[in-house]
């Protein structure tokens, strides 16, 4: 099997004596998109802001692409091109599609000073891809419609070369045409080699779009299954019940069969 | 821009107003031309109000004119700073007292820490206070903006304290006495008909703000056009670029008709032995010290807050920390920069306050922070972060200044005087809240 581009190995962490995530360990390879259900407090939102950088762990390791990295923030986690959709989509309302979009890496003129006509040259053309329809680019985005808010905060995880993109919820507040967009985009990516990790509630969205996918319950991992091998019901029991069927490759969240 | 998209706009334009059609043309911020419509409310009425109550119509006159840009210039320049800060959704309540403070100890340095070192009058010795002053300024603000960003206690708590510590500390140095005189090419920062430029320079300042003025039009046309991004109609751009040069140059008017009073033109002329014709000699004042101070301070202030990274991160970190903090941006570096900033700027204020007295008194500054925070929230910067802007504080400053003004020229006394400026103050937010909820 080749390396994973990214491994987290026994990643745990607590809040208030809380086990938030308690040894969990998932990886992702290349061109390849890995589902991550479970409850809400499954501890899946949280094993993923260790990765973008938001919370530091209290034990485990990352590696990517084999070699052992340390992320301690956000920047640390886009250094080694790892850009994150967060739920709540993250965006400085106050400020311009334009300036969300190269927060914390803005373009510069020769003097040093921001350059916002150039950013703004570059963010029509990633909105286009992304929205045709968009230009409200003078615009706070606070303006913007929930999809369009969507767009910047998608255009902002794509436009920087990253190899891995985490997208949380990236469709909870999409209508139909949009979460369809979005499921496009998402295959788009994966041709290009870029590894996904796809945190959803929707079973519909994960099976259509992820290759593989990894459930979690109370911090732990209950199993890792391919998503060809397992039915919506298989995994609604490992959601619910903890429990691991057949063809799912169980991890230390895994109820005890009693034999 | 597709055809679709034009006949769209064409639809929406259609259905104004010729005054929106016109602020949708030429960008102006409907708020600007508020604040504009009060300000000029507030200098008519007062002016006519006058004969009223005093026998005289003394506002709109340009001695008094000149005097309200000089007494606003204290508080625009540490006003500048507060929008940054509650931009970051902070505060700044110790800005009073550490102008205090560090007006104290410049004035020691002046009169007693530093004469012993050089020559009585040497120039080095306010040069080297005033430094030192700026220096205290940066660190005081250093200090403040560490404590908030690492300890986690709130920026009002930290300042509040900074309130009550700096005030006590410049009574300790100053020994509870007012500290004076200061020397005279200091004092001049301050002020006065000594401390302008006079017509000529005053007009190569305007001309130089008309320059810039066109040149900055200029260049973003340029760039737009580089990007083939939509532009601006040519009358809009042209419009826009007159109404600001006929401001600069009505201003370098005001500031030239205002001449020496008679006893200064006596003094001057027997010192220079010159002998004064019979019609009277005519001198202009022109631009004061502190007037361009704040001037200078407020450009410079404008570029910070939207040309540099600084400024950006000031923005997003008032819109959304916690997405700021997620794009990687550095927020506790950025709080410290800030509040070292506003160090700075109460520096600047200590000098212009105590050129201006010639002298530093340990109560000097008392209460400027909330007409700073005052003029800041007049000016349309909203406490709950992420939208201000250093120019709107200016007016803020300018705005309350002429109350002020105003009103002790119509012969109200103090008390009447702070229960209007908290009314007004009231007034202003919640126009802006309303003006807030019909924008969304």
């Amino acid at each position: 099997m080749t390396t994973p581009l990214i491994e987290m190995r026994d990643i745990s962490i607590a809040f208030g004596g809380i086990k938030a995530v308690d040894h969990a360990s998932i990886d992702l390879h290349p061109g390849e998109v890995v589902g991550l259900l479970g409850h809400n407090g499954a501890g899946k939102s949280t094993l993923i802001k260790v990765l973008s950088g938001a919370y530091k762990r209290d034990a485990g390791q990352i590696f990517v692409n084999g070699q052992e990295v340390t992320i301690n923030n956000p920047r640390d986690a886009k250094a080694q091109g790892i850009e994150t959709i967060y739920q709540t989509l993250a965006l400085a309302d106050n400020v311009d599609a334009a300036a969300n979009l190269y927060l914390g890496r803005e373009l510069k003129t020769s003097f040093g000073t921001l350059d916002d006509v150039a950013m703004e040259a570059e963010c029509r053309k990633v909105m286009f891809r992304l929205n045709p329809n968009f230009r409200r680019f003078k615009e706070p985005v606070s303006k913007l419609s929930g999809g369009q808010r969507q767009s910047v905060a998608i255009a902002r995880a794509i436009h920087f070369n990253a190899r891995i993109l985490i997208m949380d919820e990236p469709t909870a507040a999409l209508g139909p045409q949009e979460t369809a967009q979005v499921g496009e985009l998402i295959k788009q990516l994966k041709a290009e080699g870029i590894g996904i990790f796809l945190i959803s509630h929707d079973l519909h969205d994960v099976f259509d779009l992820a290759d593989r996918l990894v459930v979690m319950k109370n911090g732990k991992v209950v199993g890792t299954a391919s998503t060809s091998n397992v039915t919506h019901d298989d995994v609604l029991g490992m959601i619910i019940a903890g429990k691991c069927p057949k063809n799912a490759i169980p991890g230390p969240g895994a109820m005890r069969e009693v034999a | 821009m597709s055809t679709a998209e034009q006949s769209r706009d064409a639809m929406l334009v259609g259905n104004e107003s010729p005054v929106k059609k016109f602020l949708r043309a030429t960008e102006i911020d409907s708020r600007v031309v508020g604040m504009v419509i009060a300000l000029a409310v507030i200098w008519i009425g007062f002016h006519l109000a006058g004969p009223l109550f005093t026998g005289q119509a003394l506002f709109l006159t340009p001695r008094n004119l000149w005097n309200l840009l000089t007494q606003t210039a204290s508080i625009s320049v540490m006003a500048s700073g507060m929008v940054m800060i509650i931009i970051m959704r902070h505060i700044d309540l110790s800005v009073g007292s550490v102008l205090g403070f560090i007006a104290v100890v410049m004035a020691w340095l002046q009169v007693y820490g530093l004469s012993q070192y050089f020559v009585f009058g040497s120039p080095w010795i306010w040069i080297i206070a005033t430094l030192i002053g700026l220096l205290l300024g940066a660190l005081i603000g250093c200090l403040h903006g560490v404590i908030i960003a690492y300890s986690g206690i709130p920026s009002f708590i930290v300042t509040l304290g900074g309130l009550l510590f700096w005030r006590g500390a410049a009574f300790k140095v100053a020994s509870g006495e007012t500290i004076a005189p200061l020397d005279p090419i200091y004092s001049l920062i301050g002020g006065g008909p000594y401390g302008s430029i006079g017509s000529f320079w005053s007009w190569v300042v305007g001309a130089v703000a008309c320059v810039g003025i066109v040149w900055s039009i200029y260049s973003a046309r340029s760039q737009r056009q580089r990007f083939k991004f939509p532009l601006r109609p040519v009358w809009a751009e042209l419009t826009v670029g007159g109404i600001l040069c006929a401001v600069v140059a009505a201003t370098v008017i005001l500031v030239n008709v205002y001449y020496w009073p008679k006893g200064i033109i006596k003094e001057y002329a027997t010192a220079n032995n010159i002998t004064v014709p019979p019609e009277g000699l005519f001198v202009s004042h022109g631009f004061a010290a502190p007037v361009l101070i704040a001037i200078a301070v407020g450009l410079i202030m404008t570029f910070v807050a939207n040309r540099t990274l600084l400024g950006r991160y000031i923005y997003s970190i008032g819109g959304n920390p916690e997405a700021a903090e997620l794009a990687g941006i550095n927020t506790k570096k950025i709080t410290i920069a800030t509040f070292t900033i506003m160090g700075i700027l109460c520096a600047i204020s200590a000098i212009i306050a105590t050129a201006r007295l010639n002298a530093a008194a340990i109560a000097l500054g008392t209460t400027d922070e909330l007409y700073v925070i005052a003029a800041a929230v007049i000016g349309g910067t909203s406490l709950s972060g992420g939208v201000g802007t250093i120019f709107g504080a200016f007016f803020g400053a300018l705005i309350m200044q002429s109350i002020q003004t105003g009103m002790t020229l119509l012969g109200f006394d103090t008390p009447v005087l702070n229960m209007t400026l908290g009314l007004v103050l009231g007034f202003a937010v919640w126009l802006d809240h309303i003006y807030r909820k019909s924008a969304k």
